[in-house]
Parts: structure tokens; C-alpha cells; sequence
């Protein structure tokens, strides 16, 4: 066993009650997540600068660790952590050691060997990034980059950045996610960051055997037609449909979901005017959302991917720093 | 033992330093947050500097980063012209370690490369830990570390030291 020191049990803190690993936005408090987000708006400003570097992490290096394929998600970490002056080791295993059978905490052992000091990981195992937290104990910490279909903090933080920053305050918003809620550690993650911000209204959309009435337990209002839905929505988040979703027969085609489900510019006239659209890509045009809305001027999905760097270099420092 | 500086004095004498020294068409002024940008807004305006004031919010280049963690409220630094080749008064209201004018030195040449930097400060308390001098000081205090010297403001700007009692009794 290893020695486990943490608070109450709980593999995101350490001894002292401390943020020390982010794994899931679930046992955040309101507070931590607003400096968190407070802070996010200090590096934004940095990105205009001539040189976008600053040398907190200086001397630190970190582990970005995947396991899946992300694009955005391990560049952004990666520049996220190299503006604030870490090194960066860059490892994606599906192409390397897992092929030969190395398993997760054998590759990390390896790794703590080389004295990192830091790991982001993407899984498709849920409770990977925990299991690694409880592995680690006080020798590094963690973050969570998406484990599975369990959850995907960092998302559901830029999501709400995005939203504070762009759709106005949380509390007085009605917020519409489309899509295939049930597999989506993406929804997951943003129910609970914007329950724990006050929200007063979550409403997930789609076919039943993808919103099944059972999320009403989230605290969530459950549709299946979207046009009624969408009335008075301040905020669409369209989710990316996965082919596998077909596959496995929980749709017909997408053709049809696009028929029923697809965020089109008529549809999008149904919410209030100034209603923002949001999504985490990677998107499929024509499936869940047309190109006309992703292009359009209330889409706010390349912010996303900004506040996603900037909100990144916000944990980072967070969980890197001393102090509180 | 508690004294209160008028601090319009303090800056009266600042002006007339820098008069002497600078051609306000072309020298640029920098504060530091918090403080310094209230005298720098106020020294700015009197000596009719033409480019506009900079800001700079050193907490990114702290030297205590990895004990302290991150303020999570940074302000955003803002240096409205280009850094390469110019002249720079930089402002701070109380001179203390030297540590946040390092800070603030390397943030500053992460814009480019100065000419000429001169530091302006209301109060040096001395008690340096880095080979850090002022090129202007309104005043000059013998300070111990216990001390409490702080500039209040923004309106109206009041200059505060208060000795600590267990100092005090030195001579």
C-alpha cells in the first residue's frame, strides 16, 4: 500500500484541506472554482502580449500523459504549461509502452524516476486519473484531462469561463445541453460546475436512449423535442456526436439525428436573442450542429479554445504553486 | 510610535527631482501596482509626460511564487508603447527588500530592451536584500523590519508609519 496522507479521504486534497489534485469538478467548493476563474481572466491578458511567457513554473516539468487521442485538449496543456515557463514531456501511449502491455502506473513509476514534478492525464478508463492521485500521494499531483466517460474538469471549467465571460452572470441563465448527455463526461463535468455557480436552469436534450429521464437525478430538466427547449435558453451547448453512438443502434443515422436534433439558424432563433453557442469540439458540421450557427456570430467556440489555454495556465499555477 | 507624512510634500519634492532630470516629451512613466500607480498617475500629470502612464502588476514574476501560490486576483499589466529603446521612470510608492523592482525589472525587459530606466520611489525604508538603489526618494526612513510603512490612498494619499513598540525603545 502506498501511504496515503490526504484529507478526509479525498484524492483531490492534501493533509490540509488544500486543492492538490484536480480530478473532477464534484467536492469543489463555489469559492475555489470563482478564484480559479478569477485567475484564468489575469492570464487571458497575457496571450496579447509580444512575449507570452512568464516564469512561475520555471524548473517544474510535467507529464502530459494520454492515453486517447485530443488534439486541442494536449496542446493547449502543453502551451498552457509552457507559458509559464515548465518543461513538458509529451507521452501518448496508445502509440508507445500500452502497446507493449506497460501498465498506467508502471509508465508513471518510470516517469517519477525522472523526478517529474506534475501529471495531466487523459484515459479512457473512468477513475484512471484517481487511481493515479491515490498511486501518487504527495509525489506529484494530477490533472484530470478526461478519464473515460466519468469526467473532464478542465472542459467544464473554460465552459463556465467561457459563459462568465461572454453570456453574463451563471446564476441568471438558462442553459440548454444537446446532445448525447448519458456518454459525455463533458456534460457530466459542466451540470456540476454549473449547479455548484447557482444555475437556475439546466435543460438536457436529446432521444431518449441518449437523455434517458433517469438524469432528472442530476438536478437537470430532461427534453426530448428541442424546439420548446430551446425557448428562453441563454445558452445552447451543442455536444459532439460519436460515431460509435450509431454502432451500437442508440441512434438510426445521423441524418435523422440531424433532422431532430441538429442546432440549425432557425432553431437557434427559438432562444433569446443574445443566446451564446457552445461546444467542446472537435464539431461534425451537418450532424449536431450546421455550419451556418458554427460560423455564425453568436457561436462562441473559438473563445472556448482561448479560455481553455488561459484557464488551463489558471490550474497549473494552482496546483503547482504553494499556498492556499 | 505612529507618524502620518502629508504625502502632497513627498510628491512636490519628487516633481521638482525629476524635472531636473527628465524631458517629459520624451520619457515614458511606469507604475507599480498598487500604490506606485498612484503616485505615478499623480507625478504623470504634473510633469505633463506626453506618452501615456504604464501599468505593471508584478505578481507573475514573483520571487515567492512556489511558498506564497499565485494572487488570484492579478491585475492586468498595461505598457500602452513600445519598451525597445525608450527611456522609463519606473514608480513605486514604498522601497523596501528591492525584491518587487527585480520583479518588475524582468517583466519589463520581457517587453523589450530600454534605453534608460530611473527608479522614483516615495519612501525608501532601506533593508535591501538585492544591490537595488533608488535614483529618486522623496524620503529616506530608518526602518527596522517589524516597522509598518504603507502608503494609503487612492484619495486622499496618506503616507503611514507605525514603529513597532519592541523597536522603538532602541536608540
Amino acid at each position: 500500500m502506498m501511504p496515503w496522507r490526504m484529507g478526509e479521504g479525498d484524492p483531490q486534497r492534501d493533509s490540509e484541506g488544500r486543492l492538490r489534485n484536480l480530478l473532477s469538478i464534484e467536492g469543489l467548493r463555489e469559492g475555489e472554482i470563482i478564484e480559479i476563474l478569477d485567475s484564468a481572466e489575469s492570464f487571458l491578458g497575457l496571450g496579447e502580449r509580444t512575449v507570452k511567457k512568464i516564469p512561475i513554473l520555471r524548473g517544474r516539468t510535467l507529464v502530459n500523459l494520454f492515453y486517447e487521442n485530443s488534439t486541442r485538449t494536449r496542446s493547449t496543456f502543453e502551451l498552457a504549461a509552457k507559458r509559464l515557463s515548465a518543461d513538458v514531456l509529451n507521452i501518448a501511449v496508445a502509440s508507445s509502452s500500452a502497446a507493449k502491455g506497460e501498465s498506467l502506473l508502471d509508465t508513471v513509476d518510470n516517469l517519477l524516476a525522472m523526478q517529474v514534478d506534475g501529471f495531466i492525464l487523459r484515459h479512457p478508463e473512468a477513475g484512471a486519473a484517481h487511481l493515479l492521485a491515490r498511486h501518487l500521494g504527495e509525489r506529484a499531483w494530477v490533472v484530470n484531462a478526461g478519464d473515460g466517460q466519468h469526467a473532464h474538469p478542465t472542459q467544464a471549467l473554460l465552459d463556465v469561463f467561457t459563459l462568465r465571460r461572454l453570456a453574463g452572470p451563471i446564476s441568471e441563465r438558462v442553459v440548454v445541453i444537446l446532445g448525447d448527455v448519458l456518454h459525455s463526461r463533458v456534460a457530466r463535468a459542466l451540470i456540476h460546475a454549473l449547479s455548484i455557480l447557482g444555475c437556475p436552469q439546466i435543460r438536457v436534450v436529446g432521444p431518449r436512449t441518449l437523455v434517458p429521464p433517469e438524469l432528472h437525478s442530476l438536478g437537470v430538466h430532461v427534453w426530448h423535442e428541442l424546439e420548446p427547449a430551446l425557448a428562453g435558453a441563454n445558452v445552447v451547448y451543442a455536444l459532439r456526436m460519436q460515431r460509435e453512438r450509431m454502432d451500437a443502434q442508440r441512434l438510426p443515422s445521423l441524418e435523422e439525428y440531424h433532422r431532430r436534433y441538429g442546432l440549425t439558424a432557425a432553431r437557434l432563433r427559438l432562444a433569446a436573442p443574445d443566446a451564446v453557442v457552445l461546444h467542446p469540439g472537435p464539431m461534425n458540421r451537418g450532424v449536431e450542429i450546421s455550419a451556418e450557427v458554427a460560423d455564425g456570430p453568436q457561436a462562441c467556440i473559438l473563445d472556448q479554445v482561448t479560455h481553455g489555454l488561459a484557464l488551463r495556465m489558471a490550474v497549473l499555477a494552482r496546483l503547482a504553486g504553494g499556498g492556499a | 510610535m505612529a507618524s502620518v507624512w502629508e504625502v502632497s510634500t513627498l510628491l512636490d519634492a519628487l516633481q521638482r527631482d525629476l524635472q531636473a532630470r527628465i524631458d517629459p516629451q520624451s520619457w515614458a512613466m511606469i507604475g507599480i501596482y498598487t500604490g506606485g500607480v498612484w503616485i505615478a498617475e499623480e507625478l504623470h500629470r504634473r510633469l505633463g509626460i506626453v506618452t501615456p502612464l504604464g501599468q505593471l502588476d508584478i505578481s507573475f514574476y514573483r520571487d515567492d511564487f512556489s511558498r506564497v501560490g499565485l494572487h488570484p486576483q492579478v491585475k492586468a499589466s498595461n505598457l500602452p508603447f513600445a519598451i525597445d529603446g525608450a527611456r522609463l521612470i519606473l514608480v513605486d510608492d514604498v522601497l523596501y527588500t528591492g525584491r518587487t523592482i527585480r520583479a518588475a525589472l524582468n517583466e519589463i525587459f520581457d517587453y523589450g530592451r530600454p534605453e534608460q530606466v530611473l527608479l522614483a520611489v516615495l519612501v525608501d525604508r532601506g533593508l535591501r536584500e538585492l544591490p537595488i538603489c533608488p535614483d529618486l526618494a522623496a524620503l529616506r526612513l530608518r526602518s527596522n523590519p517589524d516597522d509598518y510603512v504603507k502608503l494609503r490612498g487612492p484619495q486622499p494619499l496618506s503616507l503611514e508609519f507605525v514603529q513597532h513598540p519592541a523597536t522603538e525603545q532602541q536608540p
